[in-house]
């Protein structure tokens, strides 16, 4: 009964997006208000209604109805509970319709919070919101239905995917989709404005705290992924290159580069065409990535059950909302007025440089992952593009960008003096040279790219944090009044900092621990010892504990340094006898300085019985990694907070004048 | 030019597309790697028995008096993946009765007895290639990976990875057909 009220509420849902997609969009039009308006409760009762569906899903997974077929591929009775709630988006169905009520709760939200966005406006972006969930309802309606029923019902399930069955994965599909959705919001708005014809400095504030929270779900999201590969895989690395991997860093660099031009075209009137293309293509990049992912278009580490059939669906989908934005803006955005002027040298010519760079990026990243296509579908060869040449291509485009990033925020507006910031820079070069020296000195036999990528690291993170301390004039006049301008300045510009520095933070991380890492795989038998990174390490053997629904193999490490014990290393190998099939969990012992890693698998064949493969690693500075995404994400939140306060204001020209925030 | 600079980003979107739909072909695996076996009589080489499982050696000849399609599937005790796959090519064989032998790469004789008594013996006829040269012969880039040969002696079909996904199976077993149906 209860699937077939989520069914019903989903056909309901997708009717109400028909109407959501048509009727405001015409009233905007035919100047109607009452059509226009309609779109806020269209807005609400859509998402109420892939919620209903959404819940009806998740009671079957979590009282494990196996009369539904996706619940019998992806659940068993005996998963922990956490893990059937996860199921619910664990699947291609599911976590399709999570996409789905992620979309209409953005819409939703646009409808609640937006309360000071003209009403014209707001309908045609509802209308747009609306059209991509038709879209994508009737996929899943016609092609992936979630709640299609088996008979006869299994006595059990087939469990989920056990490399799966982990927290950080539970919780990073909805965080990715919630960035990658998020984006839809701004696209829809760039296509209403680009019906409209009119882009300002308004719509740039309107849009950008939905950029602002996209991104953050995305860093959030993409941050968790690593992490999951990094202590759950088994590799002992956080970053692949994989194709999808790429597809979703993809919106998140041009994501960042949307969040960076929208601000020249709120301020400053200019970047308008610029910033509408930006919008367009986030999205499109992760409707792109949706469409790869689930397509089985290329070979990649994750996979989702395939189906041509559906990728053509989806193919489909995306001609239509890329292929039709982009028309409309090579239409429309000819006649956009360029806005406003500015010297090569000024704020906008460092945001500029940001852009070209991160679009510039984006399309390596793009090019790498769908080069092996396009020569297959030309000359048969097949290839694959791996880290080689993503690192080749990729990293010298980002170290000029995070040389610029140190300066930008000293730039004025329209015209910026040069030598005076390099003046109120110079001790930070001086540290950064320094800095550099010492790095190199340490780690003579580090690649020389290594140390250069380290001291621009050291030099973007002294570079923000001088630009704060300037700002609130720190040492410069009393403390207290520091506080006192501590508290003044907006909060976007704290924001600014701490994801800045956020960024620098994971740099020292990224470099780390792929520039210096040690690594030893061998086979050990009980009594082997291995010394690594200045560490001694003792196989003890493996001891065998019973899970919930798996069994493992608990190889015992004891680590020592300089005779002293440090910590025992438990790595597991986990057999779910149901899904047939084995998961690794490193063991790691995390501390600032670095992280030593353990993972095992079994004997390599029967007779060298209690010999096991053990991978070991040294990772120096990898916890930066993750510390620095959580500070981005961190920095994107208090910008958030400050952007909502404004946002909720309704007389924005009557608003106090923004504090001079330019120290000096 | 800015005109055409307008146009450019649909421009990629067009040719993204009809790379995608081109991709989207049913009959396209990225897992499938070509080799240069295909269309080729089956390499020579001659390959000894594994001692104490009761199956023979595998080698050229085998290939060429056959009286039907032959699965050939390179495996080793030391691969994880192999094991997922052992289920599979042991349900091929009770269900489709097809003919499969196999070629244990880089392994331990014992080794490889010892897995097979773990799990069972689908395989008709196991050659031993402690060396890898068979492998080299053969041109396989790692295991598991598995070849259809058809009653010519010809290698008409390859799959690079463990058959687990049902579009590989379905593959295979398309391969097989065409194989049979070549018969004399």
């Amino acid at each position: 009964m209860i699937p077939e009220i989520g069914q019903f509420a989903l056909t309901l849902a997708l009717m109400t997006a028909v109407v959501q997609g048509i009727l405001p969009i015409w009233g905007a039009a035919r100047n109607n208000a009452v059509w226009m308006r309609s779109a806020t409760s269209t807005a609400f009762l859509q998402c109420i209604l892939i919620a209903i569906a959404f819940g009806a899903l998740m009671r079957s997974f979590v009282v494990s109805d196996f009369t539904v077929l996706n619940v019998v591929e992806n659940s068993h009775s005996l998963k922990p509970m956490l893990f059937k709630v996860a199921g619910t988006w664990g699947s291609h169905e599911g976590s399709l319709l999570l996409w789905t009520l992620i979309l209409a709760a953005f819409g939703a939200a646009v409808a609640l919070l937006g309360q000071n966005i003209p009403t014209s406006l707001k309908a045609r972006t509802l209308s747009v919101q609306a059209w991509i969930s038709i879209g994508f309802l009737s996929f899943m309606l016609f092609t992936s239905n979630p709640f299609d029923r088996i008979f006869p019902a299994p006595l059990d399930g087939n469990d989920l995917n056990p490399l799966l069955q982990d927290v950080g994965l539970a919780m990073h599909p909805p965080l990715l989709y919630i960035g990658y959705v998020g984006f839809s919001i701004v696209f829809s708005f760039a296509v209403a404005a680009l019906i409209e014809g009119r882009v300002d400095p308004a719509w740039a504030r309107w849009v950008r705290p939905w950029t602002l929270a996209a991104w953050v779900a995305l860093t959030g999201g993409i941050a968790l992924g690593s992490w999951w590969a990094y202590y759950e895989l088994g590799w002992g690395g956080w970053w692949f290159w994989d194709p999808v991997e790429n597809v979703s860093f993809m919106p998140w660099l041009l994501g960042t580069a949307l969040l960076h031009s929208a601000v020249v075209t709120e301020k400053r009137g200019a970047f308008k065409s610029w910033t509408i293309l930006l919008a367009i293509l986030t999205f499109s990049l992760s409707l792109l990535g949706t469409f790869i992912v689930r397509s089985g278009l290329l070979t990649s580490v994750h996979a989702f059950a395939v189906d041509p059939e559906r990728g053509i669906y989806i193919l489909g989908l995306l001609v239509v909302s890329i292929g039709g934005s982009l028309t409309l803006y090579a239409i429309r955005a000819p006649k956009m007025d360029p806005g406003g002027l500015f010297a090569p040298v000024s704020r906008e010519g460092g945001l500029l440089i940001n852009n070209l760079l991160l679009a510039l990026a984006t399309a390596t990243v793009l090019f790498g992952t769908l080069y092996p296509l396009f020569l297959e579908a030309v000359t048969g060869d097949k290839i694959s593009v791996g880290p080689p040449f993503f690192n080749a291509s990729f990293i010298p485009i980002m170290l000029p960008l995070v040389i610029v990033m140190g300066v930008g925020p000293f730039l004025s507006w329209k015209r910026a003096d040069l030598p005076g910031v390099f003046d109120r820079l110079k001790w930070v070069m001086a540290i950064t040279l320094i800095a550099a020296l010492v790095v190199w000195y340490v780690q003579t036999k580090g690649p020389a790219l290594a140390v250069l990528s380290m001291a621009i690291a050291v030099w973007l993170l002294l570079a923000t944090l001088r630009e704060w301390s300037l700002r609130i004039k720190l040492g410069q006049v009393g403390f207290g009044e520091s506080l006192d301008r501590l508290r003044r300045v907006p909060r976007s510009s704290h924001g600014m900092t701490l994801a800045h520095a956020g960024l620098a933070v994971c740099m020292f991380g990224f470099i780390g621990s792929s520039a210096w890492k040690s690594e030893e795989v061998l086979f050990v038998e009980p009594g082997t010892q291995i010394e690594i990174a200045g560490f001694d390490v003792t196989f003890e053997g493996t001891e065998r504990v019973q899970g919930p629904n798996y069994v493992a193999a608990v190889g015992v490490l004891r680590v020592s340094r300089n005779g002293r014990e440090v910590t025992v290393l438990r790595p597991e190998r986990r057999t779910y006898p149901v899904a047939q099939s084995q998961t690794t969990e490193a063991a790691i012992r995390s501390t600032p300085a670095g992280d030593l890693y353990a993972s095992i698998t079994e004997p390599a064949n029967q007779d060298m019985d209690g010999k096991w493969t053990l991978r070991i690693l040294y990772e120096p500075l990898v916890g930066l990694v993750w510390l620095g995404s959580l500070m981005l994400v961190l920095g994107g939140l208090t910008s958030l907070t400050d952007r909502r306060l404004r946002v909720g204001t309704p007389k924005r020209k009557t608003a106090v004048a923004p504090l001079p925030i330019v120290g000096e | 030019m800015k005109r055409f600079l307008i146009f450019l980003p649909l421009c990629v979107a067009i040719a993204i597309g009809l790379a995608g739909w081109w991709g989207l072909n049913p009959d396209r695996d990225p897992g499938s790697v070509p080799s240069a076996l295909i269309g080729q009589p089956v390499p020579v080489f001659d390959l000894p028995a594994i001692e104490g499982i009761g199956v023979s050696g595998l080698s050229t000849q085998d290939f060429t008096d056959a009286s039907g399609p032959i699965l050939v599937n390179v495996f080793a005790s030391w691969c994880v993946p192999c094991r997922a796959e052992h289920a599979v090519l042991t349900r091929m064989v009770r269900e489709d009765g097809l003919v499969l032998v196999g070629i244990n790469y880089k392994d331990k004789p014992d080794a490889a007895a010892a897995w097979l008594t773990e799990l069972g013996n689908p395989y008709d006829r196991i050659g031993s290639d402690e060396t890898g040269r068979a492998g080299i012969e053969w041109g396989i880039s790692g295991v598991p990976e598995t070849f259809v040969i058809d009653t010519n002696g010809i290698v008409v079909f390859r799959y690079v990875g463990p058959i687990t996904s049902d579009a590989a199976l379905a593959n295979i077993r398309k391969a097989l057909a065409q194989a049979g149906a070549d018969k004399p």
